[in-house]
This record gives C-alpha cells, structure tokens and sequence, in this order.
C-alpha cells in the first residue's frame, strides 16, 4: 500500500495545489456571491442575479457574479455575499432589485459597503458584526452546513481549497476496517430519523460475505416543512459524494447510487456537474487517486412516493418495482439491492463522515451529547421569527432552539406547541421546552428527530386540526400494502375529521388512541410505524383541546372552520369604512341602517379575509366558537 | 425485533433438523427455519392468517393478522415471516395480541361489502374462519364503514371479481405470476386506491387471462368467486 499511498497523496496534492491558487486569484478582486439555492430562487434569488450582472457590466466593475447554496437563513432570502478587497466580505439579506444595484454602484464602484442593507459579515473586523455575534450565531455550530452558501457547488475546486476530499485520501490510505472502526467509534448515528448507530451498520455491510455490495444515499427528502438534505445537496455536494466514496470504500462496495426525489432537480442538476467533475479529477470511476480502488455512482430519480424513503421501499423502486415496503428481516445490510447487502444512509449521516474521517472519531466525540454526539439540522419553520435551516449541537434545549436561535414567536403570540419530526413525529407542549435535544431524550417525549422538520406552532393552532393534517399526509402516501397503515389511518383521519367537524363522538377518543397504539405496533413498516405519532402526542399533551371539540362543539384556537363564526363588533367598527366588504368574495358582509357592518352568517364561506383586512384598520372581526347559530327567518343572527 | 440478528432469510429449505418449540404452553417437534405460522397450523394450532402462502419465499405480511408474543421478543411479530429456533417459547393469545387481532380483523371488515348470506364464499370464507375461532363480529361496531363503490367485473366467463369485497392479500396475484405463470394481475394504486386489477386496469377477458381458475382457488374471500 505504501507506493499507492505517496501517489495518492502527490495527486491529491496537485489537485489541492490548483484550487489553493484558484481561491487566491478569488481574493485578489471582486465577487459577488448570490444564493440561488430552491429557497433562494422562491423568494426571487435569480432576477438578483441577473441584475448583479447586468450592473457589474454596466459599470465596468471587474468582479465575478457566482452562485452559491443556501447559508440557511430563509427569513431573509434572496441573501447575497458581497466581497471587496480591503473590507470584510459582507452578507445582505432581503436583496431587491434595487439593493443589487445600489450594491454595485455605491459598493463595487465606490467605496460605500451599504451597511445599511448588511446582515452580517463573514470574518471578523472592526467595521460590522459578524454571524457570531448575534444569539443565534453563538448556539449555532456548523459542521455539515460549514461551507453551504459560501462555495459554488458546481465548481469542485471551491471544495478541494477547504481541505475537501482530503478525508478520501486519509480513508483510502488506512484499511477498510479501519475506516468502519473510526466511524463506529465516532458513535456517529443515522440522521434519516431513527438514529440506528452508522458504524455498525457499516460493520454489518463489510462483514456481509458476498462479491458485489451497494453503497445507497437515501435523498428521497419528503416530511412537509423538511429541506435539510435539499440545501446540502444543492450548496454542498462533493461533501456527500466524498462521504459516499468513504463509505463505499469501507464496506466494499464498487458501486452507488444517489436516490434523489425528481422534485428537487436543481439538486440533481448539481449532483450531476458535482459527480462529472470528481470522475475528471480522479476521485470517482475506476482507480481512485490511483489508489486500486474503483466505484462509481449513479444517480436515481424518485417518482414522487414519500414511502420510497423507506429503505425496503427505496431498493424495489431502485430495482424497477413498485415502491411497496417488505419485511425485514432480512436487512438491507445484508440482502438489499438485487439480493446483495447494501449500505443505505442518509445525506446528512453521509454528509458527516468526511469531517470525521479528516478530524477524527475524538473530536466528534467531543461534540453532542455521548449516546448523540454531534450536531442536529433542523428546518425551522412555523410561527418562529427566524426560519432556516440551523446546525446545533446534540444537547441544546428546545428554548434555546426556538427562543434563542429562532429568535422567538412571531408577532409576539404565546407559545402552544412544537412539532418536530414531521409526520412521523410528535408535538411537544411548553413543559417539554427545557427538554435537551438528542435521539433519546425525543423518542422518550413522545416525539422523534424524524428527518429534522421543527415546526412552531401559537395559541392561534389547533392541536386536532395539526394532528388531522400530518395524519392526511401519511395516509395519503401510505401504499396500501398492510392492513393497519392502509385501513388504519384511514380511520384515524375519519375519526380526527369528525372531531374537528364538531361530530366527533365521546367514545371515539378511546377507538383513536387504540387504533393508533395497533398501529404502531402492527404495521409493516417505519411508515406505518410512526403514522400515529402526530395524535398520540397531541392526545397526550392536548387531551383537553379534543374533548372541548367533542363536548362543547368548540374550538379553542378558532381554527376549525365548522366550529366558529365571524362576526363584526359594532362597539369597534367604523361607520366609515367599507373595507372588510370589498375583501368579502361572497358578498356576505354588508351596511346596516346603521351603517355599521354585519356579516351574513348564511353567505360567509369564513375565508378570512375580512379579519385580515380589518385587523390593521380597526381590529373589529371576530372569530367566536362555538359558531353563531343562524336563525331561521329573517336571516338576522343571534348568539 | 430487537435480537434478530437478520441472519435468517425465513427460508426453511431443505433443512431436516427438528427443533422443540413451545406453543401455547404445549411442545412441538418442528423443522428447524420452518416458518412459525405453517408450524403452528400443520400442528393444529390456528393462528389466524389471510395473505400468508407457505410456497412464497418473501412473505408478503401485509395482512398484519398473525401477529403472536414471542418470549424475547418486546413487540408482537407476525409469524408468517419469523423462523422457528429451538426453544422458541410462543404464545397466540394475550391480551394484547387479542386485541391487534380484534382492530385489524375490524379494519378489514370496515371496509368488506359484507354481504355473506349471498356471498360465493359463504361457509369457506377465511374472515368467517377468524370470526368463528376469534369469537369476533362480521359486523363493524366501534369503525367508520368506509364504503368501497368499485364496480365488479364479471366479464370472465366462469368467475368475477369483487374489489369490494377484496381484502389485498395479493394471494391471486402471487399464483397467477408464480403457479399459472400468466401475469395478467397485479397490484395498482396505492393507499386506499389499491386494488388488484389488469395491466391498464381493462376487464379481465380483455387482457391475457387465461381464466384457468387458479386466483379464485386462492381467494381466502369471496373478491374472486365462481360464477353461480
């Protein structure tokens, strides 16, 4: 090995040499660093580019206009990076077109750096805070989501000038049991959800004796309110492919896929340009490095079914069956893809595992809690102020997530719940806030770190109709196979549909709490398993707020449409104003003789927009639940 | 689940040797890797059963109606999928098995056109079988009827299928692909869609149904039933 091992490291050393150069020539003048990740190009990231270069030619300006991922502040896309020699390179959020081009002429060409517009700066100095300094920079600690936003993912050199693919060269230098050894010491663990220790399964797949093994990625990202793989995909994707080169290495595989969902094909896009450049580069095709060791990857394109994430489901569809779950045993580990064992991990896990192999298993170790060490992504989403995607150490309590990193409620409405995990997870009350997160300490809540969603939810929610909608999500993308995920849930939705409908029956309480525990119990697989997460912990935690929908027919967050009413409150309405009867669609609100206005109950559809309308004007639109009862004759309303 | 080391494909093959096992407090010789659900039947033991096929090498277990308690074991298994051991000590009633048994028999009755007294499969009918050796109800109490209005198709000239009454064991599927070997059903749709039906989902005597009978042989209901 030793002769492989000093050519491995002088190519490795030649490409390393390039990229360094390349990255100095980046300082000497000029960029423009425009986040056109999905997220960034919703909130309108590409006209941003476009106007970046149109302005630079425009004036002249000799700076480069690059794309880059996602640095995971959503709250304040379209963000872009502005650098200049001879100040910090400066991060501006909520960029318009007007930002952009005042970006250029009073920055690039004068010496303005528009601090005015500026989020934070990147490094350092005397002129402007950086990241770091802000509450959610100091909890914050990044390791998968380190160089997101800050390299071009389509160009491989912007990865190898901070030290990438170097934990390939350390990997393919050290035996492959070594390999699985350092990553099995790191206590590393499976970020698809169920936390099932990397190392072993890695040790499980190597020790399987057969001639042809298969090393998967499991990128079939699906849980409502969940992109943590997408922006890794999409700003980082040589740190995957260099995770699943390592981890095909060490468990003997020669060949890889990349099951990606075909809904995210900017990803796909630079997955494709990330795994053409490492084949030009050697790191990927036959004789890594010219190391001996040879493996490829493909990429495979999900058709749409959430239940494909599940591995049994994820290798049929792979195989060109339809994408059904079966039984395990036998695990994938040891009969997978076409009868071979097969590794099947997910982004994030795979994502790890260069930082690892370049820091070592102590270093992890070093980060986290011991049974989760390292970090957990989370998507924050729901009623937070700073939505994003963020990367905390394992440890950090649920507060601090949301109140300090988060920055707290929107508009200043009480906390009620938090759900993590997505469907197959579970909503937490405010007793659980001190809870500190790992992959325990959740599944014992009654939640799960699922894939990593961790939605916000006020006084303004209702914990039936959340637990009804991830409940209609799984059971729509339930596959019908087993008895219990297919007839199962389909119950459940009928039972929490008649509830928030004000149907629902005193004994149904019990029949849903039964059905979901036989459910967990009995289904087939992780789909099914954890359908009935969502109600069990809303059952648990929010008893109350069902029985209040059974017994009094109402709903204490006003949300369930059938149970409440809007009215209009005359002691608060302006005689003046027509507003709310221009928002109303269906002609529903109307002048009195009086000229104040009245809402016929009969005509309202309850879509809101009234209340909206109102609300900055003279806060006069009510909701009341139990609803209004109409009279019959006349029209007129009582309570 | 948790100390199965996956090791075991649930093929019991050509092994010879006999293991003990112990069912219901009562011991049985039984091939070793045998599959506990044909174990306990052959021994006179019924657990009740509707997609599980002995010659299948890759149980389907979408039925999720033979689950029994196995000691060591901390959740309940489903037998058609799990291969005996030697001292495998097992129960087919508790409590909590009852009760799975209960809900999934119901759920499946939920949703069957329960209409025995006119039915092909009246008195072979393997959900009749559960009901009797259950002690459960045909009719559903406590569940929604959660109605299925898919027409029946009577175009085969000896049989018909009534997707209302289906319960998706996928038995007829598994013969007509493996013992007739004609391949003119499969399993489309998913969730509450799902159904056994045709490629394109035409008639069955528009596709390449040979009609030889083999998918109502293996119907444990009246979905696929002989023509009066």
């Amino acid at each position: 090995m030793s002769t492989d091992v000093t050519v491995m490291e002088s190519k490795y050393q030649e490409l390393k040499k390039r990229a360094s150069e390349k990255a100095a020539v980046l300082q000497e003048k000029p960029y423009v660093m425009v986040g056109t990740a999905t997220c960034g190009r919703a909130a309108g990231a590409l006209k941003i580019l476009d106007v970046f270069k149109e302005e630079v030619q425009k004036h002249q300006v000799e700076a480069e206009v690059m794309e880059v991922g996602c640095l995971g502040h959503c709250y304040a896309e379209p963000m872009v990076i502005v650098y200049k020699p001879g100040f910090p390179a400066l991060c501006y959020g909520n960029v318009d077109e007007g930002i952009a081009s005042r970006l250029v002429s009073d920055f690039l060409v004068g010496d303005d750096p528009c601090f005015e517009f500026a989020m934070a700066a990147l490094e350092p100095n005397d002129f402007f805070p950086t990241f770091a300094d802000y509450p959610r920079g100091v909890y914050e600690q990044k390791i998968v989501l380190e160089a997101c936003g800050l390299i071009d993912p389509e160009e491989i050199d912007h990865y190898i000038a901070r030290d990438g693919y170097s934990a390939l060269v350390r990997a393919l230098a050290a035996e492959p049991g070594a390999v699985v050894d350092e990553i099995k010491d790191s206590r590393l663990r499976g970020r698809g959800g169920a936390g099932f220790p990397t190392g072993k399964k890695w040790e499980i797949c190597r020790n399987a004796d057969a001639g042809e093994k298969y090393v998967i990625c499991n990128a079939d990202e699906g849980d409502p309110g969940a992109f943590m793989d997408r922006a890794l995909l999409e700003s980082n994707p040589h740190q995957l492919i260099e995770g699943l080169i390592i981890a095909a290495y060490a468990v003997g595989a020669s060949q890889g896929y990349i099951y990606v969902r075909a809904e995210y094909p900017l990803a796909i896009d630079r997955l494709r340009t990330a795994l053409q450049q490492a084949r030009d580069n050697g790191l990927l095709g036959d004789n890594i490095l010219g190391s001996g060791f040879s493996f490829d990857i493909r990429i495979f394109q999900g058709s749409g079914a959430f239940v494909c994430g599940e591995e049994t489901a994820l290798i049929a569809s792979i195989e060109g069956k339809p994408g059904i779950p079966s039984h395990r045993p036998p695990f994938p580990a040891v009969s997978g893809l076409r009868g071979k064992p097969t590794l099947i991990d997910n982004v994030k896990t795979l994502s790890y595992v260069p930082h690892i192999m370049r820091n070592g298993a102590e270093w992890f170790k070093g980060i986290g809690t011991p049974e989760s060490p390292g970090t957990a992504v989370f998507a924050l989403a729901g009623k937070v102020v700073g939505t994003g995607l963020v990367e905390v150490p394992m440890g950090t309590s649920l507060r601090t997530l949301i109140y300090d990193v988060g920055n707290g409620i929107k508009d200043d409405k009480g906390f009620k719940a938090v759900q993590i995990g997505g469907p197959s997870g579970g909503c937490l009350p405010e007793s659980a806030l001190d809870l500190t997160i790992d992959f325990d300490s959740l599944q014992h809540a009654g939640a799960m770190m699922g894939s990593g969603g961790l939605v916000v939810l006020d006084e303004d929610d209702c914990m039936v109709e959340i637990a009804r909608f991830f409940l209609e999500f799984t059971q729509n993308e339930s596959c019908g196979k087993c008895t219990f995920c297919r007839l199962g849930t389909k119950q459940m939705l009928e039972i929490l549909t008649d509830i928030t409908k004000g149907q629902g029956k005193p004994e149904d309480l019990e029949l849903l709490w039964e059905l979901a525990e036989d459910i967990k119990a009995g289904s087939l697989c992780g789909l099914g398993k954890t359908a009935p997460n969502p109600v069990l912990s809303t059952l648990r935690f929010f008893r109350d707020e069902y029985e209040v929908h059974i017994h009094e027919g109402r709903c204490p967050a006003r949300k369930c449409k059938d149970l409440i009413s809007y009215r209009i409150v005359p002691q608060k309405c302006s005689k003046l104003c027509d507003a709310c009867i221009a928002s109303c669609p269906v002609e529903a609100v109307f002048t009195r003789p009086d000229m104040l206005k009245e809402i016929d109950l009969e005509k309202c559809v309850k879509c809101d927009n009234c209340l909206v309308t109102c609300l900055p004007l003279y806060d006069a639109v009510e909701k009341v639940s139990p609803p209004i009862t109409v009279a019959v004759e006349g029209g007129s309303a009582s309570e | 689940m948790s100390n199965n080391n996956g090791n075991n494909n649930g093929n019991n093959g050509n092994n010879e040797k006999m293991v003990t096992i112990t069912i219901d407090d009562k011991q049985f010789m039984v091939p070793e890797g045998k599959r506990l659900l044909w174990a306990a039947l052959e021994n006179g033991v019924y657990i009740p059963h509707l997609c599980a096929l002995e010659e299948e090498e890759k149980p389907s277990a979408g039925c999720r109606l033979c689950f029994v308690e196995i000691e060591g074991f901390l959740n309940p298994v489903t037998s058609c999928t799990q291969p005996v051991k030697e001292g495998m000590i097992v129960r087919t009633r508790s409590k909590r098995i009852d009760r799975m048994v209960k809900n999934g028999f119901e759920l499946l009755l939920s949703n069957h056109r329960l209409n025995c007294g006119k039915c092909a499969a009246n008195g072979s009918c393997e959900l009749q079988k559960i009901a009797r050796e259950r002690g459960l109800k045909l009719r559903v109490s406590r569940m929604r009827k959660l109605e299925n209005d898919a027409p029946i198709d009577d175009s085969p000239e000896n049989f018909s299928y009534d997707p209302a009454k289906c319960v998706l064991c996928g038995r007829c599927v598994w013969v007509d692909h493996n013992m007739a070997k004609v391949g003119a059903i499969g399993m489309v749709r998913r969730g509450m869609s799902r159904r056994v039906a045709t490629f394109g989902e035409t008639a069955l005597a528009e596709s390449n149904c040979t009609q030889c009978g083999e998918c109502v042989r293996a119907c444990p209901v009246g979905a696929l039933a002989v023509k009066e």
